[in-house]
């Protein structure tokens, strides 16, 4: 995510020449994506930390429509904006017992989440800032030139993943030949990646549906049993 | 059209950019505003027939025409209540959180041949992501009326929704895999041609498909016999038992719209999109290309297509609504895990068989009215000696972006 976000620096710094409409929507999307996201913390209630949570990840998708990255945008819509549409359920379930419980933090705990976010939020400025390849090349003139062929798309990128090596084939000047003869891509790798994914799906069902069968039968114990059967 | 308010009118980018936006923004909501006036309207005609009633027929002339307009002056008219003991920020707000996740979908869903507010080439995957978001508004809903009916609801929501999003997007694959790509532009220009080019007769896995979408497409938009939200019987409203006047509305408003919208989609993924039964345009030898006003005149018809199919499918669910009986959340779960995903799991399967088998069609009546050049992504299905062809040419870039480029160039 933070490359992606990075990648629209260049816009930013042609904000500050003179505003265009890019720049200010990244301004805007931006903004409301980091105050929701100081909004989840702040709040007291488990139900607007969800809502507040939906509408900052939701900014972030924005940000991804804005740079043209539409997949990863509504991949971001689907799962996180979505996922937390489960977490909002599970909060209204195990907060139930009353209307509208506050969740107080104590000072400490606050104290001791500043200090460790304010530590990433360095690394990572730092790390944003002084990157050498985001210092503006896209910028010409004080407006922001939308990438070109030349520039890194997401293409290549998926159709690698699909096992086709567009990129690789292109640079190196090699026209791929007739059938089977293209590069493999990372089609093994995905492949692989989904079966585990997969696998850790079956695994999670397995050990819930064991441990709710024994502890039905007797206390304690089920989840072990269950894993090791 | 960017390019003519530019080039013709000399007017800068930004400004036509935002003329652009809203401009589309205005159609939608119109759209949506207008098309649930109409609808609201035939759900009265409709279960009034069903039931062997008349419906309205006095309010504006012979058949009631005026109702929803009455309805809708009733609405504003009422007072504007909300619970003592109600989250106040999140009861205002979650109307509008509906609304707005039914808006944003429309914003990917063509209408015509590019008369569409923005071509995605994931147009799929998006209008599926962000209908999926209007859920959040009911639950937010039920949860800050702080009354039990609405929690009860807005819970039986969040299960049903949650669980019938798994086959839904199973038999959004289905077209998906058949067209090769995620742009619903593209999508529904591959059926082009005579209705048998239609997903829904492609074989006889897609025609099982159609209507298991058709089956989620209800349940996720909350229409009986899936409307558990809001089972008056049981529930007093269900997630709106507290919300009156112009915030119970954008709640009906957003239920309408999405009916609309999974209407749409279904036209769009199986049958055809805007390519009529018949294709007259191309029998007489039109197209979107030929020149400036039978090109238009050929994406008017198109639009007269598709809303007609949309409208049909609302219809269709008004029909199973007035029909059917509400089905209890157990038989709800059922009917999604144990008959919805694994039979479109199995159609999966063998709609991807048949594609195997017959990859020109069995009549091999799909070729001859396919049109290549408008088919953007069609390099994806060929075999390994079209991919050569790719890697000589630069990586496309999304259409928005190359706009973006001229512009501010």
């Amino acid at each position: 995510m933070s490359s992606s976000v990075a990648s629209l620096l260049p816009v930013l710094a042609a904000a500050e020449g003179g505003l265009n409409w890019q720049g200010f929507l990244f301004l805007l999307f931006a903004a409301l994506a980091c105050s929701l996201a100081v909004a989840v913390v702040l709040a007291d209630n488990v139900v607007r930390m969800s809502f507040y949570l939906v509408l900052s990840l939701g900014s972030t998708a924005g940000l991804f429509f804005l740079a043209g990255a539409e997949f990863v945008g509504a991949m971001q819509l689907m799962i996180y904006v979505g996922g937390t549409l489960v977490l909002l359920v599970f909060g209204v379930m195990l907060t139930a017992q009353e209307p509208f419980v506050a969740i107080k933090t104590p000072a400490r705990d606050k104290l001791l989440a500043g200090l460790v976010g304010g530590a990433l939020l360095a690394v990572l400025l730092q790390a944003a800032v002084s990157g050498p390849a985001w210092s503006g090349s896209m910028v010409e003139g004080g407006n922001a030139v939308a990438p070109s062929s030349g520039q890194p798309s997401a293409t290549p990128l998926g159709m690698a993943l699909l096992g086709v090596r567009v990129d690789g084939d292109v640079a190196s000047g090699e026209q791929s030949p007739a059938d089977g003869q293209v590069r493999s891509g990372y089609l093994l790798p995905f492949e692989i990646v989904s079966v585990h994914l997969l696998v850790v799906l079956v695994g999670a069902a397995y050990l819930a549906r064991s441990k709710r069968r024994k502890s039905s039968g007797g206390q304690g114990g089920g989840a072990s049993t269950g894993g090791m059967r | 059209m960017a390019e003519y308010f530019i080039q013709t009118m000399g007017l800068p980018g930004w400004l036509t950019w935002s003329l652009l936006a809203v401009l589309s923004a205005v159609l939608i909501l119109n759209l949506m505003a207008g098309g649930a006036l109409v609808f609201i309207w035939a759900e009265r005609k409709v279960s009034a027939r069903i039931q062997d009633r008349l419906g309205p027929t006095r309010t504006g002339g012979r058949f009631g025409w005026l109702q929803s307009l009455a309805d809708g002056i009733k609405l504003l008219a009422k007072e504007d209540l909300m619970p003592e003991r109600a989250d106040k920020m999140l009861f205002r707000v979650a109307p509008y959180v509906s609304f707005c996740a039914s808006f944003a979908a429309f914003i990917g869903l063509p209408f015509a041949f590019d008369m569409v507010a923005l071509r995605l080439n994931v147009g799929v995957f998006y209008v599926v992501a962000v209908l999926g978001l209007e859920v959040f508004g009911v639950i937010l809903a039920g949860y800050a009326s702080a009354s039990k009916w609405s929690l009860f609801g807005a819970m039986r929501e969040a299960a049903q929704v949650v669980s019938y999003e798994v086959p839904l997007g199973m038999c959004i694959v289905v077209p998906v895999m058949l067209a090769g790509t995620m742009d619903l532009v593209t999508i529904a220009e591959k059926q082009a041609g005579w209705f048998t080019n239609w997903y829904l007769f492609h074989d006889p896995f897609t025609f099982v498909v159609f209507w298991v979408y058709t089956t989620c497409a209800v349940a996720s938009v909350n229409r009986a016999p899936f409307d558990l939200a809001e089972a008056e019987s049981e529930l007093v409203a269900g997630f709106h038992t507290e919300y009156s006047g112009l915030r119970w509305s954008f709640f009906y408003m957003a239920e309408y719209s999405s009916m609309f919208l999974v209407s749409g989609l279904a036209a769009i993924l199986f049958l055809g999109g805007w390519n009529g039964p018949v294709p007259i345009a191309s029998l007489l030898g039109l197209s979107e290309g030929s020149g400036e006003s039978t090109g238009a005149f050929v994406r008017l018809v198109g639009l007269a297509n598709l809303l007609g199919k949309a409208t049909l499918g609302v219809l269709f669910m008004m029909w199973i609504r007035w029909t059917l009986p509400r089905l209890r959340i157990d038989q709800v779960m059922t009917t999604c895990l144990k008959y919805c995903t694994p039979i479109a799991a199995v159609m999966f399967a063998g709609a991807m068989t048949w594609l195997w088998v017959f990859p020109g069609g069995v009549l091999n009546l799909n070729d001859g009215s396919r049109r290549p050049g408008e088919i953007r992504e069609g390099w994806l299905e060929g075999p390994g000696g079209r991919r050569a062809a790719v890697t000589d040419a630069p990586v496309e870039d999304p259409p928005v972006l190359a706009e973006i480029a001229e512009v501010s160039t």
